[in-house]
């Protein structure tokens, strides 16, 4: 392999107000290699791609770039282009409105003006030869996402670019599309293109990349050759800790199968306008089930459709085999229904209000306009849960927003715990949180249920859910595709019902 | 400890801002002339005693200002949006009194139904067309300051067909109590109308959750949402408030002028309302809110209007001059502009610090 | 039929708009000829609305560029009738000429395009805030320069306000047999050729690629690399420049200067771009459907007032009805849309 680094990025700090982004990391990346780049939620990944896009400025450290190791200051994401550094994010960012020729070329043609046939042209070009679905003339936002992702990827691409930059690209892609842009990789890394390719797959990093680099809270771990690192140690580098340390808590779940026999809640055919297909689901007294499945596999749909958060479109929901009708999240609420959002940022927190604010708020809405707790009332409330759950706030007046990401969740999970829950949903507790919090959270979990609570725990970490969970819905193309519980709950299994029969497993 | 102690700072750093301006504008009173703060109680020309002075007329014509801040302080908190349709709205409510109060006459010295009701009319109309806004701002999805660009389109013209254009007087000294002297009582009426209404809005944001909501519904719509509120039926409300705040803001006014010029009636009063909120140090962008520091606010639009037209400047040029204080108000509150001087502050302190050890 | 709808499918969401504006404006004026008779099938008719409607188109073209920026600018109104003030004072009571009211109309345009733009863009000051300070601001100075309506009288000015551009074969024949040719104002062709000069601006430049890019997401522009600070204030900047002309073109059309000048202007101007198609949220809008959205607006003021509702509050009316079933629509319609691509 060619070792002439084409960017080098050397002791690099960020921090955000109250959180400290980057550390100190140093990234290599040299000619013609693919280089992943791991990380848990919240590890710096995204931070650190965008200082090298210029969507951020650095606090500190160096950034050379090409292969005569020439130090740059990128300034803005033009900058970074002209540099020849490509991206695509996760997100889309490619203006809905233009067309999908205008999405190709705009910001980086030269010149006054807007030559429109040769745009046509040659992106009728690139969609072919990527085998892209859709018209130069289109415009963008009647394209699906996955369309839209593919044409971030051919702009992206079609850049003469020295590094290309991918984050999370695949996870609104199919496998073929995923395939497509494999070989696309692949042709790139021929002509010495050096790529940086951050995912949440593990298997998409063993068949493409070269190179891991692995970041956790904000620090650098260390980087590996592919071969060099198997991964189950890839994974306790990113956790941080051995996986025996994790299975510590595993013994307290055995207890979850010999409950009541009649369902709380059951659904009979739900299906809402988020565009999941109609399901059939239940959950009993005190147990802790999961929806498992890929990213947009509609895991998060199907409880926010039981939730009334996404309209419903049919189906019954039933509480103790008696139909209730929830048009709304109130009236899941009131029905004794707690929905812990997966979109903490925005769905969950309320970020200029106070810790005390945003623990009270549901169940003060469920007590009504006119009947506002005292002062002296909500402030029990929040100290009790501060307490209780072991928050770090300087005080309940602290707005939210200045508190780390696993305090904020905590906040949120005492305000659904305060409304005292029969079933209490959480989608994703532990996205982007430490890994304290996130055993804390597991135990918590396991603990409510022991009580009586019914509790439906969702996470992209599938060991998470083995760990809590005694039975999971497994979901694919928003359709329950299969359900496990028993001995049917280890990870091989899971893998092979998410893929669809055919075995995954290495 | 400490940091929650600022935070609590931060909270009540807010009123500071509309005090500071207050302060300023009294110094410079006293500075130029101190008989600007002189009040005597004189006798009007019905043989009642009144007060009378500079500062008994900013209590007294910053009434309107102060009851639209209230709701327009709602409003932008809970839709990130201003309504500019208020000095229109006033003057169809105004339209409307008249209306109900002359019937089909235009000139009358008898009134043809009590205040009371003409009031409930108006009040309920303005109602209305405050819904009416705020369906378009609420299930519309249309941003507030354009929706409510209709009516500002439309209001003075609604106002003067409802009238057919004629511009009917009321000569019964009665209703001249609500914008002037209640006969006996030496402090102008609109004072207390106004003070009623700060003790309505503050008995409603204690005894509701009014406050709570809004500013949920302001800062975080999804959110709010998933948390079993309506945002809808919120920003709805708000507008609904502000009607209700226009009506009787448009009261007052007409009862001082016991008439109606539909194109001058409370003209850019809307500005006036904006202002206040945004000199309350409360983001125009909605969320938090302090509603104490808009009423102030409006006051102190109010002192500085008087102030200007103590030093003879043409009632039409005060915009330009107010214009200018609101430029300078929100530039030096825009967050890039306070980056930007904490920088410098960094990059000058060091620089000090060096200094004093030299 | 299910090719129109195909093709309705397919259509960018401006050309959509475009063509909505365009289809209304039609039957809006079939329907003044049908109420109206012949009056409207004159040539002469039509002309006379540009006449009367040269100024606003401009005004409304700047707006429309700033709002598909994703910003508005409700100064134009007054800025208008600054510029009018400043050069009727100028000419009458300096003596100046009029190459230099030109320069001073323009001057002033620019001068509240260049302060308003900095103010939005590099400082990120809310559009609407920032411009409604710029029209008190403007209005104040109005009276300030002075405050008594009057007439200009200075003799090269009168002459270029009278000058008409005879259209060739318009005219009609008159009430005593007479021909009478067809013509527009110089104003007219100034505004046709803003028009078309931003048409092509927006079409076939970056630049103007570059608002609608800002206009449709600015995180995303910013991410393809657009400056999008610059982009905002060149749109402020634009419009300035354009209400300086149309102020200009505005004071030619009325030859006096007076307080009251332009007065809701700016209300007309939204109003138009809106009905032209040009959505508030930013990133869709056409110069031409603003020039339509103003003819259609001044039309249907013609046919409200030949069928009888003479008296004057009728305007404002209807151009707020007009303005609210635009906006409803808009959103109807753009939910609608977005509710199928999510489906797709």
């Amino acid at each position: 392999m060619k070792e002439n680094a084409v960017l080098v990025m050397k002791n690099i700090h960020k921090s955000f107000p109250g959180v400290k982004a980057l550390q100190g990391v140093d990234f290599k990346l040299r000619e013609g290699e693919i280089h992943a780049l791991m990380g848990e939620n919240g590890a710096g990944k995204s931070t650190l791609i965008k200082v090298l896009t210029g969507v951020y400025g650095k606090d500190e450290g160096q950034i050379f770039l090409g292969t005569d190791s020439q130090e740059v200051t990128i300034r803005s994401p033009q900058d970074a282009q002209n540099m020849g550094i490509s991206t695509v994010y996760q997100e889309i960012t490619l203006c809905p409105n233009l067309s999908v020729a205008e999405n190709m070329f705009i910001g980086r043609t030269k010149g006054i003006r807007q030559d429109w046939k040769m745009m046509a042209r040659e992106t009728t070009r690139i969609l072919k030869s990527l085998d892209i679905p859709a018209e130069a003339s289109q415009q963008l936002s009647t394209c699906s996402i996955a369309v839209q992702q593919m044409v971030a990827i051919a702009r992206a691409v079609d850049m003469d670019c020295k590094v290309l930059i991918l984050d999370e690209p695949t996870s609104s892609l199919d496998e073929q599309e995923v395939e497509k842009l494999f070989r696309l990789m692949r042709d790139l890394k021929k002509k010495g293109v050096g790529i940086i390719f951050v995912t949440h797959f593990l298997d998409q990093v063993y068949e493409v990349c070269d190179r891991i680099t692995v970041l956790r809270d904000g620090s650098l771990v260390g980087e590996y050759e592919i071969a060099d690192l198997p991964r189950v140690q890839l994974v306790s580098k990113m956790l941080g800790k051995e996986l025996d340390d994790l299975s510590d808590i595993k013994g307290e779940t055995k207890t979850k199968e010999k409950t009541s026999d009649v369902p709380v809640f059951e659904t009979e055919q739900l299906a809402s306008v988020a565009g999941i297909k109609p399901f059939d689901f239940y959950i009993k007294k005190g147990e802790v089930n999961g929806f498992t499945g890929l990213l947009g596999s509609g895991r998060s749909e199907c409880v926010r459709a039981i939730y009334g958060a996404d309209r419903v479109t049919q189906g019954k929901v039933k509480k103790n085999g008696k139909e209730i009708r929830i048009r709304k999240p109130l009236d899941a609420m009131k029905a004794g229904i707690a929905y812990l959002p997966e979109d903490r940022k925005n769905d969950g927190i309320i970020g200029d209000l106070s810790v005390r604010e945003n623990i009270i708020l549901a169940l003060q809405v469920r007590k009504g306009f006119f009947k506002p707790f005292t002062r002296a009332e909500a402030e029990k409330f929040a100290d009790d849960y501060i307490k209780l759950l072991d928050i770090k706030t300087a005080s309940a007046d602290t707005p939210i927003k200045s508190l780390s990401g696993g305090n904020q969740q905590k906040c949120i999970l005492a305000r659904w715990l305060l409304m005292n829950p029969e079933y209490l949903i959480l989608d994703e507790p532990t996205r982007g949180i430490d890994v304290g919090t996130k055993v804390d959270i597991q135990k918590l979990v396991l603990k409510l249920a022991s009580e009586g609570m019914s509790i439906t725990f969702i996470s992209s970490e599938t060991d998470e859910m083995l760990r809590t969970c005694s039975r999971l819905v497994v979901m694919r193309d928003g359709k329950v595709v299969g359900e496990l519980s028993g001995d049917d709950l280890t990870q091989s299994k899971i893998m092979s019902t998410i893929a669809g029969g055919e075995s995954k497993n290495e | 400890m400490s940091k929650a102690e600022k935070k609590q700072k931060a909270g009540s750093r807010q009123i500071l801002i509309p005090l500071i301006a207050l302060a300023i504008l009294a110094i410079f009173n006293l500075i130029v002339d101190p008989s600007f703060f002189s009040i005597s109680l004189g006798v009007n020309s019905q043989g009642d005693p009144v007060l009378s002075g500079n500062l008994v007329t900013v209590l007294d014509y910053g009434a309107e200002l102060a009851i639209l801040a209230i709701g327009m302080t709602l409003v932008t908190a809970a839709t990130g949006g201003q309504d500019i349709s208020v000095g229109a709205a006033m003057a169809i409510s105004g339209s409307i009194m008249l209306r109900v109060l002359c019937g089909e006459t235009t000139q009358t010295s008898v009134l043809h139904t009590p205040i009371i009701v003409a009031l409930l009319v108006s009040i309920v109309v303005a109602m209305l067309f405050g819904a009416f806004n705020g369906a378009l701002v609420a299930f519309f999805k249309i941003q507030p300051m354009v929706a409510t660009l209709i009516l500002f389109t439309a209001g003075r013209s609604i106002a003067a067909w409802i009238n057919n254009n004629e511009l009917p007087i009321i000569d019964d000294p009665k209703f001249g109590y609500a914008g002037g002297f209640i006969p006996g009582i030496p402090i102008p009426t609109p004072i207390f109308i106004a003070v009623i209404c700060m003790i309505v809005i503050a008995l409603l944001l204690r005894f509701t959750n009014l406050g709570l909501y809004t500013q949920s519904v302001g800062i975080n719509e999804e959110s709010s949402r998933l948390n079993g509120l309506n945002p809808e039926l919120i920003k709805l409300l708000t507008f609904v408030i502000l009607g209700v705040c226009v009506a009787i803001a448009g009261w007052i006014k007409v009862s001082r002028l016991s008439t109606i010029n539909y194109s001058t009636f409370a003209k850019d009063i809307e500005m006036d309302a904006i202002l206040a909120v945004a000199l309350g140090g409360n983001a125009l962008s909605g969320g938090k809110f302090n509603m104490a520091s808009s009423i102030l606010g409006a006051y102190v639009i109010q002192f500085l209007t008087t102030t200007l037209y103590r030093m003879d400047v043409s009632s039409a040029a005060i915009s330009a001059y107010k214009a200018v204080v609101v430029i300078l108000l929100v530039v030096m509150s825009a967050p890039t502009v306070q980056a930007w001087a904490k920088n410098m502050w960094k990059k000058l302190r060091p620089h000090a610090a060096v200094k004093e050890v030299g | 039929m299910n090719k129109i709808k195909e093709k309705i499918r397919n259509m960018t969401d401006t050309n959509l708009l475009l063509t909505i504006t365009i289809v209304v404006f039609f039957a809006m004026y079939i329907a003044a000829i049908l109420i109206e008779g012949e009056g409207f099938l004159k040539p002469q008719s039509f002309f006379n609305i540009l006449n009367a409607n040269a100024a606003l188109i401009i005004l409304s073209c700047g707006l429309s560029i700033v709002m598909i920026t994703g910003g508005i600018d409700i100064s134009v109104g007054g800025v208008t009738g600054l510029i009018s003030m400043c050069c009727a004072v100028y000419l009458d009571y300096k003596g100046g000429n009029v190459l230099m009211s030109v320069i001073i109309a323009l001057a002033i345009g620019l001068a509240f395009g260049v302060v308003q733009g900095f103010l939005v863009a590099y400082l990120d000051i809310q559009p609407f805030i920032v411009t409604l300070a710029g029209m008190f601001f403007a209005r104040g100075m109005t009276t300030i320069v002075h405050t008594n309506p009057f007439n200009v009288e200075n003799p090269a000015f009168v002459a270029l306000k009278e000058t008409r551009v005879i259209v060739p074969g318009m005219g009609s024949v008159n009430r005593l047999g007479r021909y009478v040719d067809a013509y527009v104002e110089l104003g007219v062709i100034v505004a046709l050729l803003v028009v078309l000069l931003l048409f092509v601006m927006l079409r076939w430049t970056k630049l103007g690629r570059s608002f609608y890019a800002v206009g449709g997401n600015s995180q995303s522009a910013l991410m393809l690399g657009i400056n999008v600070r610059r982009t905002r204030f060149l749109s402020h900047v634009l419009c300035g420049l354009l209400s300086g002309i149309g102020g200009y073109v505005y004071f030619l059309h009325v030859g006096s200067g007076a307080v009251t000048h332009a007065s809701g202007a700016e209300m007309n101007a939204i109003a138009s771009s809106i009905i032209g198609g040009t959505m508030l949220t930013g990133g869709v809008g056409n110069i031409i459907g603003t020039l339509f959205g103003v003819l259609s607006l001044s039309t249907i003021q013609n046919i409200v007032a030949s069928a009888g509702f003479g008296e004057s509050w009728w305007t404002g009316i209807t151009i707020a009805a007009m303005l609210c079933i635009f906006l409803v629509v808009q959103s109807v319609i753009m939910s609608v849309r977005k509710k199928r691509s999510a489906k797709k």
